[in-house]
């Protein structure tokens, strides 16, 4: 396989993948969503990753990915347990009704 | 070194050795009981009296040498110094014997008086603090006539003065008819304050001294008393008057002695009619250089110890307590020796001290014993315990509750006797020798004094007959009287001692030359002494008239005994002279009136216009309370603090709030605006870490 995709594009759809995160978690309001748009940014962060080791071969890039991965599953097991919980006390899962933290 | 230079270095021991018993008594006294504490401080005395004969032994074999003994450097401050001195002369080694031996054998009766109140209250410190005071009575004394300058008598002087009011207060806590009262307390007071007159006319006369002669030691000041102005000298004798008035209760001080009586009697016999009261006899005695030299201070000594002797003679003819009379009878003879002393017969007035505290002295213990028996008699009476219920208010010294004592009080009544002839200058008695030998020298040098002192020798012969016939004959008017015992031999046997010394004292100075040895003995000392010449127109003339005077006695009280709740036949006799006599003069109560009201009334306004109203409604409560209630209140309180301080700190406390306040609205509560907020600040930092 040849050199055939330059490193900009790839950073290019990796930054636009993060940045579509980002504003997923900034907009929307169901913690689900929510997730999606988290898992999105991290695998903006992967694809940097995988788009550096490709292009300078180093595997150290790959390493990281698997333990990203590990880590956004983890953490989506723990987070749908926990909206699980939100929703059996307050029926609700809207994020903006989930305020009673406020000063 | 020989013996008797040897002797003379003793001579500190006699204002120690009493100080050493009293120590002793202070210390272990309460421990050792009743017979310890009087032995101790008797045998403390009569130390002192040994050293006393020792060093008159000594002198005797210096051929009345004149020794000063320094002991330790006291004041040393410019000009000024007085170290502490032992004089050792004829004329101190007199006093030293007079005190410490009339003293010891007062100790030894005191033990048999003071025996009811060896367990006052269950409290032996009662009777040891009485024999402590007597003892540090016979150190001070000892101070006083064994001082090498002014100011060393002076110490003794003081001293003497504090033991006075120590020992008349010393039942402080009643009256002499045992009430609960202030009554000694007052007179203790009174001792106290009357003597602090006089001793501020010695602390003048000591510090015009010092002005004039730049010295207080006795051979300092007298070596210069002929080389400043007379008018000098004259002013610091009269000022030593002022002084000798108070202590040896002269007109007009004399007011403080009838009511030291409030004492217990070995204390009236002791300070108050052997030693003490004579201070200012000694004094005088010592200053015979200085008085010699101003004729003008001298006749007014005379005439002060003159009038005092008439005077106070007169009263006590109205008296009917016991040791009232002899206290005016004490005055009376105070007076006859002032008198000799001021008219420069300062031997008759040593000799009459001498024989004086001897039948004075045996006349008050032998009056004590008389009270003693009366209240045992009463006692006996009440079957009670002494001071306990049933036992009405009794004047045991009242001379109208008493009589026919001679039967209850044998041994008393002989000895009383003595002293009285003593008093009275029956021959061969000492007081006869004594004041024959004053009322001689008086016609020679001063015969105006001479009939003041031959009238006050005829009332002392009256008043002393009149007491013996009223306490030891006729009736008892008084059951007290009638069961009244004798005393115990602890006080019979000091009597019988003085009263020998007070039958043969006049052998120590008779009239003829070859034995008159207390004129050859002073004259060592005293300069320009002459032996005195029997004159057999006075001696006749006193005799007459005291025989005269008691056979007058005889024919008011002795005729027919006073009965009970009888007036006194010289009442009847006298009229209203007798009452004039009887209630003193009302010296007491004028000097109440003219002096001492209005010094309370002064003390009073003081009290309570200047210091209540004045001192302290105006100026503590309004200026100095009010200014700093205003400083405080108005200035610090509100002013800095309310305003000031509180208002930073309350302001800084707001801030906080406010602050906290805008702040916390940013904590609302949304995920999604935290997530902007980490956002906005990740955008902020890598676009500076970009830029930078």
């Amino acid at each position: 396989m040849t050199n055939a995709v330059p490193l900009s594009y790839y950073l290019g759809i990796s930054g636009l993948l993060f940045a579509l995160g980002i504003l997923g978690v900034l907009i929307r309001r169901n913690p689900l969503i929510i997730f999606m748009s988290i898992e999105l940014m991290l695998n903006g962060a992967n694809l940097a990753f995988l788009a550096f080791s490709n292009a300078f071969h180093v595997l150290t890039g790959q390493i990281f990915v698997f333990f990203v991965m590990t880590v956004a599953a983890a953490e989506v097991a723990v987070g749908l347990a926990l909206i699980v919980v939100i929703f059996r006390t307050k029926h609700n899962i809207d994020v903006d009704v989930l305020n009673s933290l406020k000063g | 070194m020989n013996l008797s230079a040897m002797f003379l270095t003793l001579v500190p021991l006699v204002v120690f050795l009493p100080v050493a018993g009293l120590l002793v008594n202070l210390v272990f006294g309460g421990r050792l009981g009743e017979k310890a504490v009087g032995a101790i401080a008797s045998t403390a005395s009569g130390l002192a009296f040994v050293v006393s004969v020792l060093l008159a032994y000594a002198v005797w074999i210096g051929n009345g040498v004149t020794v000063v003994v320094p002991f330790a450097d006291w004041i040393q401050i410019g000009a000024l110094n007085v170290p502490w001195a032992f004089r050792v002369d004829t004329l101190s080694v007199t006093m030293m014997l007079v005190v410490s031996g009339v003293g010891t054998l007062i100790h030894v009766y005191a033990i048999g008086y003071m025996h009811e109140d060896v367990r006052y209250k269950n409290d032996l410190g009662r009777y040891r603090r009485f024999f402590v005071y007597l003892n540090l009575f016979i150190a001070l004394m000892m101070v006083l006539v064994s001082g090498d300058s002014y100011l060393m008598l002076f110490v003794g002087w003081e001293g003497v003065g504090l033991c006075s009011y120590l020992l008349i207060g010393f039942w402080f806590e009643k009256d002499t008819l045992g009430r609960a009262s202030l009554a000694n307390a007052q007179a203790a007071k009174k001792a106290m304050i009357a003597n602090r007159i006089g001793d501020f006319g010695f602390l003048l006369a000591s510090f015009t001294m010092f002005w004039a002669f730049k010295s207080l030691t006795f051979d300092t000041v007298f070596a210069q008393s002929a080389q400043v102005a007379p008018g000098v000298v004259l002013a610091i004798t009269l000022f030593l008057l002022i002084g000798v008035t108070g202590k040896s209760a002269q007109l007009p001080l004399y007011v403080w002695l009838p009511d030291a009586m409030a004492g217990p009697t070995p204390v009236s016999a002791l300070i108050h009619a052997a030693t003490m009261v004579t201070a200012g006899v000694y004094l005088v005695a010592r200053s015979a250089p200085l008085y010699s030299v101003v004729p003008a201070a001298q006749t007014t000594v005379a005439l002060v110890g003159g009038v005092t002797a008439l005077f106070a003679a007169t009263i006590a003819v109205g008296q009917y307590d016991i040791k009232k009379v002899l206290a005016y009878s004490t005055i009376s003879q105070l007076g006859f020796m002032v008198a000799a002393v001021g008219m420069g017969a300062y031997v008759a007035g040593m000799f009459h001290l001498v024989t004086h505290a001897f039948f004075k002295a045996l006349l008050f213990l032998s009056a004590g014993s008389v009270i003693l028996g009366m209240e045992r008699g009463h006692h006996h009476l009440a079957h009670g315990e002494p001071g306990g219920e049933g036992e009405a208010a009794f004047d045991p010294n009242d001379m109208r509750n008493m009589g026919g004592l001679r039967k209850q009080m044998p041994a008393t009544f002989w000895v009383y006797l003595a002293g009285t002839l003593a008093l009275a200058g029956i021959v061969p008695w000492a007081g006869f020798w004594s004041k024959d030998e004053i009322l001689a020298e008086a016609l020679q040098r001063f015969p105006a004094v001479f009939w003041l002192l031959t009238a006050a020798a005829f009332f002392t012969a009256f008043y002393m007959g009149r007491q013996i016939w009223m306490v030891f004959f006729g009736e008892p008017r008084h059951a007290a009287a009638g069961h009244a015992e004798e005393s115990p031999k602890v006080i019979l046997v000091p009597l019988i001692i003085l009263a020998v010394l007070a039958t043969l004292g006049g052998a120590f100075n008779l009239p003829v030359p070859g034995v008159n040895f207390l004129t050859d003995w002073l004259g060592h000392t005293i300069a320009g002494v002459e032996a005195g010449s029997f004159n057999f127109l006075v001696a006749g003339l006193s005799t007459v008239l005291a025989l005269l005077a008691i056979a007058l006695s005889w024919f008011l009280y002795g005729r027919k005994p006073l009965e009970a709740g009888e007036k006194d036949p010289l009442q009847r006799l006298l009229g209203p002279v007798f009452t004039i006599f009887e209630r003193k003069y009302w010296v007491d109560e004028a000097y109440a009136a003219v002096l001492i009201n209005r010094y309370v009334d002064l003390a009073r306004f003081l009290a309570e216009v200047i210091d209540a109203r004045f001192w302290h409604d105006w100026f503590h409560d309004t200026v100095i309370a009010g200014t700093y209630q205003w400083l405080s209140r108005t200035v610090l309180s509100q002013g800095l603090d309310v305003h000031g301080i509180d208002a930073f700190f309350n302001g800084l406390g707001e801030l906080t709030k406010r602050a906290s306040a805008g702040l916390r609205r940013v904590q609302n509560g949304f995920v999604r605006s935290y997530a902007l907020a980490v956002l906005a600040g990740i955008v902020i930092i890598i676009g500076y870490l970009i830029l930078k």
